[in-house]
């Protein structure tokens, strides 16, 4: 089977690889791009643990082929520090005690992130529902909810 | 000060940076070879032919093994040799691996994979309870007994017996990070394996007999799990024993995870249950007498669950004091998933069982629920509530439940510059004066502090007014209903089988003033080695970030138990602590000498090394004393004292102590649909005096929400021919951010642990999953405003059960 030649920018940097037809772009980012932040939970995009954006477009890389990415801007978790300075969410996962086992942890701030550049002043209840597709099994959830809104508030009054 | 302090968990910052490294994240060399396994498509039978060879000549295939390719197929079972890794021809389960394929990549061997032809010859499968029951399958020769007191005359000179069955469904795991393992091949055939694993002892155990190594040829090692929750206490030998099969035929490296889809067709869940219930009580809902039928789909193959099955007799009492009670358990061999350990491990089932009883007691007698289940609690140990006499130990006073947490009170330990003699002797509860209440199996309950905290809870979110406030909320409400219900949990901590009470570690002290620990523990995201840390950073008086934290290790801590029963830090913790003082002690000593005074007058706080008069920083202090060619290296050891327990009498003391708590927990639900939603729980739990408080509300809550899942949402479907339906979040339906509390505070009850565990803390991990019980019971007593009559709800309460139970109710 003939490989395709994918160029994409990752994180702000152009980078290229071959991939096979069906491969996902999970698959690339962690297989051919040493890019592991992005977990794979479910494979069928019901989990969220995969959560990238393309072109700022939040998105299962699960449910995206490699192939797709062609000339696209994927963002991932391990670019969300900027130059070693967490982003506030980041901080705030840290301070709030928001993650335990951590697995699910990468998808949900890439998912939080989304909807803040969307809605930086989320109600709780949009907050909720907005990160339903982001599975996690240890928290409950309560402290990733403070977590959040803890950020949104601090990214409100930065601004 | 490092212990008790709320600090974030130790891999935080890589959690959020994506850098954590979990087993299928460990960068792999170019000629790893990627598996999977070939499923069995009927529950019950035998294969008749295997065709293999459109799997073999599948692009990207290296290797191909069925069960008849081997001389010796290895065994995977923790407990009872009874599951092949691949059939020997007999299929037990649906789902159960046939054969293994190697591969270039995951998706190669998963594709090649589907090109198998393989005809059976079909059995009729045992998938109920019912079936299993009339074929008498079951392990065991028979049904377990435990028995106190005259239950028979109990019951029939009560004023009233009440008598129904609760059946409660399994729980897949859902460990978000799904079963993966990794062998490497090393010199002289020796394997190094990685393992997403709570029990790398086992896995070390099971790889050397597979390969017929002896266990030094192995070493397993584990940094972190994605999840565990039980699961992966014995499922992951299958991967593991697999890669190093592979790894040890073709000399490459091999790896395998499981798609989720796989992941649930192929490893245990959380026992179901039926239970048949009898109480015999008096007017005010005091139960005289009780008896308990437990029944338990165990699977194909006897994995955990004789102890599943004990832990779930040993809970049928939960917080209630049964002054006679016959517990009777049926562990029944079906062709299932062979059902595993998960969270509360068998105890979350009779908790289940015996709340129920005290609903129905109080819808039975028009009684409040919480009054009947504080009628029948046990009495408070002194100092705890009510004054019953005894304890040496009394606790601080409990928080509010909306505050935060309060500096701890507990004991003060030794100052450690003595000998590092065993902490936690035979210094466990005192018996109470005139004698303590005993549970079924006569262990005397010397530390019950439910009574106090109870009403403490209670009072601090208004369950009385809120409880009328519902009540006549519901009179005007044609078709939403308000239910409420505040639930105990009283949960043993302790292996029931008692010698796996145990546990090693291993620390050095560098020049330089770092440390390095290890013990046997395991990393689920518990938490378990920040609280840890907290304590060896705690025995030498330095920060926190001095201690590295390392992977779980075979080669440096031998021997270990699973990071299971919610023991990893009461058991890891001591064993730290031992090591620590051992090398603490040699440093006193040599700094006393050298500084000509008393070893006793050497203390270790603050970064520094107090000799005398003199300070010296820590890292100064420890290059003096190996220069001083002083061994700054040590390991320790820790067994739980006081405890013993005959499992088949059904007596003795298999707890050193119990970890209680309580939640409440309201609910609506729509009596057209049975939607329903979870408006607010309180909770206030007992952790002892927290090592980590951030930790362990950490653990309260997602406990809850994970009980809360169980009974409510998660529900598994097996259709006739014994196929799970409900094989990937797509049809099988975990809590999500959606779902949780809209009001949620959880609180500590903030007092020492009267037995001398590690700091005075309780166990934490599983306690709080039967929180989630009280969702469960505020449904039924939403449901129960519905109409005169018992709902009987049933586990898990899905909208479909809900509205069938609202139905009842209407009659």
């Amino acid at each position: 089977m003939s490989k395709i030649h994918v160029t994409t920018k990752v994180n702000g940097d152009e980078v290229e690889y071959l991939c096979e037809p069906r491969e996902t772009l999970l698959d690339c980012l962690r297989d051919h791009l040493d890019l592991t932040g992005a977990k794979e939970g479910c494979g069928t995009g019901d989990c969220g643990a995969c959560s990238v954006t393309m072109d700022g477009r939040l998105v299962c890389s699960c449910l995206v082929l490699g192939a797709e990415a062609q000339g696209k801007e994927i963002a991932t978790i391990e670019g969300m520090a900027e130059d070693g300075a967490l982003h506030p969410l980041q901080r705030k996962f840290i301070e709030h005690a928001a993650l335990q086992c951590g697995i699910c942890t990468p998808g949900i701030l890439v998912a939080a992130k989304s909807l803040l550049e969307k809605n930086p002043d989320p109600t709780e209840t949009e907050m909720r529902y907005w990160l339903a597709g982001n599975l996690c099994r240890c928290t409950g959830y309560d402290k990733i909810i403070r977590a959040v809104m803890d950020a949104a508030a601090e990214m409100r009054e930065a601004s | 000060m490092s212990v008790r302090t709320p600090l974030p968990h130790d891999s935080a910052p890589l959690h959020v940076t994506g850098r954590a490294r979990y087993v299928d994240d460990i960068p792999t060399p170019a000629t790893c070879l990627h598996l999977a396994f070939g499923m069995a498509q009927i529950a019950h039978g035998r294969i008749t032919s295997m065709d293999l060879d459109a799997v073999r000549s599948a692009q990207g295939v290296v290797q191909v093994i069925a069960g008849s390719d081997l001389d010796e197929i290895p065994d995977c079972s923790p407990s009872a040799e009874d599951e092949p890794l691949l059939s020997d021809g007999t299929i037990h389960y649906l789902g159960q691996p046939v054969f293994l394929v190697a591969a270039t990549s995951h998706l190669a061997a998963r594709r090649a994979v589907t090109l198998a032809k393989i005809t059976y010859e079909e059995a009729t499968p045992l998938l109920t309870i019912d079936a299993a029951l009339e074929a008498n399958s079951r392990f065991e020769d028979g049904p377990r007994v435990y028995e106190k007191g005259d239950v028979d005359q109990a019951l029939s000179s009560a004023a009233h017996v009440i008598e129904g069955r609760i059946e409660m469904g399994g729980q897949e795991h859902f460990y978000l990070e799904g079963q993966a393992a990794m062998a490497m091949p090393q010199d002289n055939g020796d394997m190094i394996v990685h393992s997403s694993t709570q029990h790398p002892t086992e896995i070390q155990h099971k790889v050397a007999h597979a390969l017929h190594l002896p266990m030094n040829g192995v070493r397993v090692e584990t940094r972190r799990m994605g999840g565990g929750f039980g699961g992966k206490e014995s499922q992951g030998n299958h991967l593991a024993i697999a890669c190093a099969l592979i790894a040890h035929r073709t000399g490459l490296p091999a790896k395998m995870r499981y798609d989720r889809d796989d992941d649930f067709m192929i490893t245990g869940k959380r026992h179901d249950f039926r239970i048949d219930y009898r109480v015999g009580v008096n007017d005010e809902g005091r139960i005289a007498g009780a008896e308990f039928t437990q029944m338990t789909r165990c699977g194909w193959a006897l994995d955990l669950s004789l102890p599943v099955a004990d832990r779930a007799m040993l809970h049928a009492d939960n917080a209630y004091h049964l002054p006679a009670a016959r517990i009777t358990s049926h562990r029944l061999r079906t062709h299932t998933q062979s059902a595993t350990a998960f969270r509360g491990f068998g105890g979350p089932q009779g908790v289940v069982g015996i709340e129920r009883v005290m609903d129905h007691i109080a819808h039975a007698l028009g009684l409040d629920p919480l009054q009947v289940r504080q009628r029948n609690y046990y009495d408070d140990a002194f100092g705890a509530g009510v004054a019953q006499g005894g304890l040496s130990a009394p606790p601080g006073p409990p928080e509010d439940i909306s505050g935060t947490k309060k500096a701890g009170t507990a004991h003060k330990l030794s100052s450690g510059t003595g000998a590092s003699k065993r902490f936690g002797g035979a210094h466990s509860p005192e018996p109470m004066a005139g004698g303590a209440q005993t549970t079924p199996y006569h262990m005397e309950v010397t530390d019950f502090l439910l009574n106090g905290l109870t009403e403490k809870l209670a009072t601090d979110c208004d369950y009385a007014a809120r409880k009328a406030a519902i009540a006549e909320w519901n009179a005007g409400q044609p078709v939403l209903k308000k239910g409420i219900a505040l639930t105990p949990v009283k949960f043993g901590i302790s292996f029931t089988l008692t010698h796996l009470n145990q546990a090693g570690a291993l620390v050095h002290v560098y020049a330089d003033g770092s440390v390095h620990m290890n013990h046997g523990g395991t990393e689920m995201g518990q938490g378990l080695n920040q609280k840890v840390a907290q304590v060896a950073a705690d025995r030498f008086g330095i920060s926190p970030d001095m201690v590295k934290i390392t992977a779980t290790d075979t080669g440096k801590v031998p021997n270990t138990s699973a990071t299971a029963a919610s023991s990893g830090s009461d058991l890891n913790g001591m064993a730290v602590k031992a090591a620590c003082d051992t090398i603490r002690d040699r440093m006193a000593e040599y700094l006393a000498t050298e500084h000509q005074v008393k070893p006793h007058q050497v203390r270790f706080a603050d970064g520094m090394v107090h000799v005398g008069a003199e300070e010296i920083p820590f890292a100064e202090a420890a290059n003096r004393v190996y220069m001083g060619r002083v061994s700054l290296s040590a390991t320790g050891y820790y067994k739980t004292p006081d405890i013993e327990w005959d499992r088949i009498a059904g007596r003795g003391r298999p707890f050193f102590y119990f970890a209680q708590g309580a939640a409440c927990s309201e609910v609506v639900i729509d009596t057209l649909t049975g939607e329903n939603r979870i408006l607010r729980t309180d909770i206030l739990h007992d952790a002892g005096s927290s090592l980590n408080p951030a930790i362990d509300i950490g653990q309260i809550e997602g406990g809850f929400v994970q009980g809360a899942g169980w009974l409510t949402t998660e529900e598994l479907v097996w259709d006739e021919t014994g196929r799970l339906r409900t094989h990937a979040p797509s049809t099988y339906k975990i809590p999500a951010c959606s779902d949780r509390p809209r009001i949620f505070n959880v609180a500590l009850w903030d007092a020492p642990n009267p037995a001398e565990t590690i700091y005075r803390s309780k166990a934490v991990g599983e306690p709080p999953l039967m929180l989630g019980i009280s969702v469960w019971s505020a449904l039924a007593d939403a449901v129960s405003a519905c109409g005169p009559n018992y709902p009987d709800l049933q586990a898990p309460a899905t909208a479909e059960a809900v509205l069938a139970a609202v139905a009842r109710a209407r009659g």
